[in-house]
């Protein structure tokens, strides 16, 4: 089994240097991605012009892709603008697990019972 | 021998161990952990907001109808000043990642460039979010809350049915006047005029404002106007509660004082995060023209300084969605 734990070869972080025509192909990967997020950005602003905000399916589908829009910029951010895609698989499970795992079910209590008390407040008063 | 490191790294750059699991060096691993916590912080704040949004039994202030105006000018933009703030913080991270990328070359003229770019690019963001905070306190007119029930129609005929404790709101002509009047300014006076009522200020800057139209539902659904006669009805059931702008104790926007507080919050925990990121990125800025990574023979700073400057971009993404958007 591989050894984790261990420098193998010029992958420590202090010595991730890169050429001359790396640096250009990583360039363009950059460019790349900014077009992605500033067109992303957009989409969501004209969304959130355009559409009124109501008790229907409609808006709520459009809240939902205004939160995978958005989980999708921050991927982006995350993976390519703060290298942790290029991280090795470890110190990206140690950043993102307990993030991913905490806030979900933070969000999950915290929004159902909010309902909850809003149900309750309605159901009472 | 299997189990050794191929490469020296020597003692100072790896930990106490002398190993390295994540491959990477202490300090970047430790701002790893560092913006771990601190985005757990954020999350909170977010859940805390979706929470007490969740259980308002009152209607929630609109992103798109509070925000949207825009510096000097008049009229209705919504949502497009903050999406400037979002593009400037963007594009603030793009260059901070291409001066990573320079650092990666070695390239020092690069990484300075590309830093400078970054740190105006916060400087920018800063400056729109005291013009956003400066516009958010002031508020647009100022409202009040009705004393007792009143009926009126609206001008596109809609009837509204309005009980005691619902907001009414004024246009800023009016309210701007209002302030001082309800203050018992002494040189602002209420006149009553052959069709309603005008505020009159004498003095240095002597103006008045006529009480032309007033708004109803104006941050939480789509907005109507009510003038003439009808307008006169809602002023003359007014309370002595109004409120202009927002500050810690009432706010124009909505019933909650909540949106506002969340607003101040979120968004002033946010504005400290990147004036805290602007100080650290000119630190390093003037620590790569005097040479020092140069010397050190890694950039590895500024990709440390990177790592906090995107968070501060990624957080905000989250900030624009839920507070403005959704």
């Amino acid at each position: 089994m591989e050894r984790d734990d261990l420098i193998v070869n010029d992958s420590y972080s202090l010595n991730a240097h890169h050429s001359e025509e790396e640096g250009v192909k990583i360039r363009k990967n950059i460019w790349k991605v900014t077009l992605i997020l500033t067109i992303l950005t957009t989409v969501e602003v004209f969304m959130g012009v355009y559409f009124k905000r109501s008790e229907t399916f409609t808006w709520s589908m459009i809240k939902w892709t205004f939160i995978v829009l958005t989980l999708v910029k921050a991927a982006y951010i995350v993976l390519v603008f703060m290298h942790l895609g290029d991280e090795r698989s470890n110190l990206k499970k140690v950043v993102l697990a307990p993030y991913m795992l905490f806030i979900g079910y933070l969000l999950f209590i915290a929004i159902s019972e909010g309902f909850g008390h809003l149900m309750s407040f309605s159901t009472f008063h | 021998m299997g189990g050794e490191a191929s490469k020296a790294i020597s003692k100072e750059e790896l930990w106490g161990g002398g190993q390295s699991p994540f491959s990477v060096s202490y300090g970047k691993m430790m701002m790893w952990y560092f913006l771990v916590s601190d985005a757990l912080t954020f999350g909170g704040l977010l859940t805390a907001y979706g929470f007490v949004r969740a259980s308002s039994e009152d209607a929630w202030p609109i992103g798109e109808q509070v925000f949207r105006a825009l510096p000097g000018l008049d009229g209705q933009y919504p949502l497009i000043y903050v999406a400037l703030m979002t593009f400037i913080l963007i594009v603030s991270s793009v260059t901070m990642v291409l001066a990573v990328e320079a650092g990666h070359r070695n390239d020092k003229s690069g990484v300075v460039r590309w830093m400078a770019l970054t740190i105006i690019g916060g400087i920018f963001f800063l400056g729109s979010q005291a013009w956003e905070w400066s516009h958010f306190i002031h508020g647009s007119g100022g409202s009040f809350i009705l004393a007792e029930n009143v009926s009126v129609t609206s001008d596109d005929g809609q009837v509204f049915d309005l009980t005691k404790g619902d907001a009414v709101y004024m246009d800023h002509h009016f309210g701007h006047l209002a302030e001082p009047w309800l203050e018992g300014a002494p040189n602002v006076s209420l006149v009553d005029s052959d069709h309603g009522v005008k505020l009159v200020e004498i003095g240095e800057h002597s103006h008045e404002a006529e009480l032309h139209a007033l708004t109803l539902n104006k941050y939480v659904e789509n907005e109507s106007h009510v003038s003439g006669d009808q307008a006169m009805k809602l002023w003359n059931a007014r309370s002595a509660s109004f409120a202009f702008g927002a500050n810690m104790h009432d706010n124009e926007y909505g019933i909650q004082q909540a949106y506002a507080n969340f607003f101040f919050f979120i968004t002033g925990f946010h504005g400290f995060h990147v004036f805290s990121g602007v100080v650290i990125n000119i630190i390093i800025f003037i620590m790569a023209i005097q040479g020092v990574f140069e010397r050190r023979k890694h950039y590895e700073m500024v990709e440390k300084v990177g790592l906090y400057w995107h968070f501060v971009d990624l957080v905000w993404v989250f900030v624009f969605t839920f507070f403005y958007l959704v």
